[in-house]
């Protein structure tokens, strides 16, 4: 499997890797996927009172393309409102990171990611 | 020192020394299993294609279309048992002067309810065209009929076959083995779906061979498990043979013309030497191969005339090397209506690249000197 | 000086021993000739080279000359014992018992019976690995005419008890066939004890050539085949085609090397494999996969919980593993031999084949450790379900959202 060189990159150096408490008021966290398909992402978003993301954390079980979609979400995410942040497209992920056609569900997942974690914020603060 | 000069490249041929360049890596570090997905399986994966696309480039074919076997034997057998395994059962027509490995394989298909004719030749060994029609009567579903034949080299004209095969709604198949590397092989040119190919007759190693394949045939495997080569031949993929193959089909082709040439002189030669031993060349009158001389001389055995020519330093052949071990009469030249004891003395010279005028006047030479005893022996049998 | 990448996967193919390559060299220079020319010097001397390599492989199983017949590999002797005895005793019966973790040459040979009438029961394994002879037994019927049984398994390495299989397959007249492929040289074979009526040998796994291989057929008592390669009549008529004699020449080399140093050799390599396996037993959830005392020394297999098996590999791209067997690691199925040991398909995608052998060096090994030991730990750090496992999670009793 040839991997692409911004999917290398971020497999070696991921960003932001790590957590968040989740009870915190001002935290939405996404856990997608199953291990038994793989991939298991779990992505956090930290909401500032204005509702600008302001930092984003990720663990990922999962192949250099799952990693690697993850590692690029939570760099993107970051600085944007939740709607902006939900308006991020797989197959923009995709394209950033040139994964083939096998690994598109990869690219996903994130987008599921992001989803879940927003949603998890909103019920939070609308519960 | 004794050097003995071959003369029986029919046979097999020895390895060209650039051909052996081009394997020596994979006696050493280069020796992955081409179905690993690490770097020396990778390396291995990346040299068994470049030999596809080389073997697909000799014979004029798309590398897809290419799949390596064990050798010609394995190819004949794959397109012969494996195209019948997915019909219904129906005709299968093959020459009389096939090699056994496509005679064979092609009566076995009797026990599964097919019908085997075999296609007359006429005296020079060609194709008969009243038996070819009559054949055809019959609608085959398959046809194999031989580019070149191993023993006396006669070229039919598969081309013509093949398209009238086609018209009457059969697949065609062509063992091309002997005529590769000494005459012009074109996959498409030819017109036939499958075409069997072996790299140790054009100064490759032993142990590779190549089916090509119109992929409108759809062939069961006749070794199955693993995977390898669209899973028409499973079973790790010798890429050693591989590359050696595939340097040795690049460079027959290059060499093709010259070498046939080269070799038409020699025989030329040859054959003007051994008429005036009173000698009888079968299939004179055909188109043949440009370095195969199938000769009897009357009276002379032709079993105790190569073991003579042997001591005297000069490898020959009696017969196809593959039925040498049987004493009967060669085969082809029963089909072709030659008189069992004549057949008996035959004698066959396959030149090889690097065959020189001297070789022929020193075999002419030493032919010369041996009958001279072997007919005083016969005279006094009398 | 470490070469990149160390090459631990000698169960997918070995390189040719030098000594091999020096024995065959000859006969792809001057030595030329078809072993099946008669009528001159060049056919002879491959002729004899042939029958001596005949003599060194019958030597290491304990078989006689006469009983080995060549093929292009292990893959075709396995397609040649299976199809050929099965359609040649047809006439007895048509059930086959094979084992679910047996190579696909022989998996995809009795599925190919299958499909033009033959009964096949593929038999479960102990979580170990190995055959259970009760459940062998209990799946004889009357109509058994052949059961083929793996002597190593390539994955796993365990070695199957072949003298007891082979004594119930002859008490019920019933044809044994083994797949030897990972077998010679890692263990000993005595034909003229094992009631085996025959066996698949390949050259490439015990640092011979690829592209040949040969098949034991036993004598005494006589087993019969349907030839499935036809033509010339070489060896014997079961299996025609021009010989091959610089492989041949090889295989006998490499085979002769094996019985002369093999004892040895499989001490030297057990060292390293349990080095290896000590070492790798310091990361905390760790399986391994298969029986360790009835395995064969240079076979490690090591499940790595909660990482994923596609990130491991990339992260361990300096050494040179299987994930799998070789022959299906193209795709990205768990593999059919650890599911059949119980392994779950995270465990399995996850799980490393180590293979050692001849050229395998203690620093090698010691790298590999240490690169384990930090590529497993950078990935867990990674991964959301080491998290759970260390939070006392049992992620078997998670609700996965379905994906």
């Amino acid at each position: 499997m040839a991997y692409s060189e911004k999917v290398l990159d971020h497999y070696e150096n991921p960003r932001n890797v790590g957590a968040f408490g989740k009870e915190d008021d001002g935290v939405g966290t996404g856990m997608v996927g199953a291990p038994a398909c793989g991939d298991v992402m779990k992505l956090q978003i930290k909401v500032g009172k204005d509702g600008i993301i302001e930092d984003a954390k990720f663990k990922t079980y999962g192949c250099g393309s799952a990693i690697a979609s993850s590692s690029l979400v939570t760099e993107w995410v970051k600085g944007k409102t939740l709607d902006q942040a939900l308006e991020i497209k797989n197959t923009a992920i995709a394209e950033e990171l040139a994964l083939p056609p096998v690994k598109i569900h990869c690219s996903i997942l994130a987008e599921d990611a992001i989803k879940a974690a927003v949603e998890d914020y909103k019920k939070k603060h609308n519960g | 020192m004794f050097a003995p000069v071959y003369l029986d490249h029919n046979a097999t041929t020895p390895l060209d020394p650039a051909v052996r360049e081009a394997m020596r890596p994979w006696f050493g570090e280069r020796f992955g299993n081409a179905s690993s997905r690490h770097e020396y399986g990778r390396a291995a994966r990346k040299a068994i294609d470049e030999a596809r696309a080389q073997v697909a480039a000799a014979v004029g074919a798309h590398p897809t279309e290419v799949l390596f076997t064990s050798g010609g034997s394995e190819a004949n057998n794959l397109f012969i048992k494996g195209a019948a395994a997915l019909m219904k059962p129906g005709r299968i027509a093959v020459s009389a002067i096939e090699h056994p490995c496509v005679r064979e394989p092609a009566r076995q298909l009797v026990r599964q309810g097919w019908q085997f004719d075999e296609i007359a030749v006429d005296g020079a060994g060609r194709i008969d065209p009243v038996a070819f029609e009559a054949c055809l009567a019959g609608k085959p579903k398959l046809v194999s009929i031989m580019l070149a034949n191993n023993e006396t080299g006669v070229i039919q004209d598969v081309a013509a076959h093949a398209r009238a095969v086609r018209a009457a709604g059969g697949w065609m198949h062509c063992d091309a083995v002997q005529a590769l590397g000494k005459v012009k092989v074109d996959f498409r040119a030819l017109g036939v779906q499958g075409l069997t190919l072996s790299a140790h007759k054009i100064y490759g190693p032993l142990g590779a061979g190549a089916l090509v394949i119109d992929k409108r045939v759809e062939l069961a495997p006749l070794v199955a498990g693993g995977g390898q080569e669209r899973n028409l031949r499973s079973g790790t993929e010798n890429v050693m043979a591989i590359v050696g193959f595939g340097k040795a089909c690049e460079l027959a082709a290059a060499a093709v013309e010259t070498r046939a040439m080269q070799m038409a002189a020699l025989q030329q030669r040859l054959e003007a030497g051994l008429a005036s031993m009173g000698a009888q060349i079968f299939a004179a009158d055909a188109r043949r191969l440009p370095n195969t001389t199938f000769f009897a001389i009357g009276g002379v055995d032709g079993e105790t005339l190569v073991g003579k020519l042997d001591r005297a330093g000069f490898a020959v052949a009696s017969g196809s090397a593959c039925s040498s071990a049987n004493p009967e009469p060669s085969h082809t030249l029963m089909a072709m209506g030659v008189e069992a004891g004549l057949a008996r003395s035959a004698v066959r010279v396959s030149f090889g690249a690097g065959s020189t005028g001297r070789d022929v006047d020193d075999f002419l030479t030493a032919l010369g000197e041996n009958l001279a005893g072997l007919r005083t022996l016969a005279a006094m049998a009398v | 000086m470490l070469k990149f990448p160390i090459y631990l996967d000698y169960s997918a193919t070995t390189p040719v021993d030098p000594r091999v390559a020096e024995k065959m060299i000859p006969y792809l220079t001057e030595l030329f000739g078809n072993p099946a020319s008669r009528s001159h010097a060049f056919g002879w001397t491959a002729e004899k080279a042939v029958e001596e390599a005949r003599e060194d492989v019958a030597a290491l199983v304990g078989a006689d000359s006469k009983e080995i017949i060549w093929t292009s590999g292990a893959t075709e002797s396995n397609n040649l014992a299976i199809k050929g005895a099965a359609h040649f005793y047809s006439g007895k019966g048509k059930h086959i018992i094979t084992l679910k973790t047996e190579h696909k040459a022989v998996l995809d040979t009795v599925r190919e019976l299958e499909r033009v009438g033959f009964e096949a029961t593929y038999l479960d394994v102990k979580e170990d690995g190995l055959i259970d002879l009760d459940v062998l037994k209990a799946a004889i019927r009357p109509d058994t005419v052949l059961v083929s049984v793996m002597f190593v398994n390539n994955e796993v390495g365990v070695i199957q008890p072949i003298a007891e299989i082979g004594e119930i397959c002859r008490e019920k007249g019933i044809i044994f066939h083994v797949d030897a492929a990972q077998a010679t040289g890692k263990v000993e074979i005595d034909l003229s004890k094992l009631k085996v009526d025959l066996m698949s040998f390949s050259a490439h796994k015990t640092y011979g050539p690829k592209g040949i291989g040969a098949l034991y057929v036993r004598r005494k008592p006589r087993v019969r085949l349907e030839a499935q390669m036809h033509g010339g009549g070489h060896e014997r008529g079961l299996r025609s085609g021009t010989l091959a004699t610089h492989q041949i020449v090889g295989m006998g080399e490499a085979f002769r090397l094996a019985r002369l140093e093999m004892a040895e050799e499989n001490k030297r390599v057990g060292a390293l494999r349990d080095r290896l396996l000590k070492g790798l037993s310091q990361i905390e959830e760790t399986f391994v996969n298969g029986d360790m005392v009835h395995r064969v020394p240079h076979n490690l297999n090591i499940s790595f919980a909660y990482v994923e098996g596609e990130s491991l590999i990339m992260a361990i791209k300096d050494i040179a593993v299987s994930s799998g067997s070789a022959c299906t690691s193209a795709s990205l199925e768990p593999s059919y031999v650890l599911r059949a040991l119980g392994r779950n398909d995270e465990l399995a995608h996850s799980s490393i084949r180590f293979t050692i052998g001849r050229f395998t060096t203690d620093e090698e090994i010691d790298y590999t450790i240490d690169l384990l030991q930090r590529k497993v730990g950078k990935l867990r750090e990674l991964s959301p379900l080491w998290d759970m496992f260390k939070e006392g999670i049992d992620l078997d009793t998670v609700q996965w959202a379905a994906h």
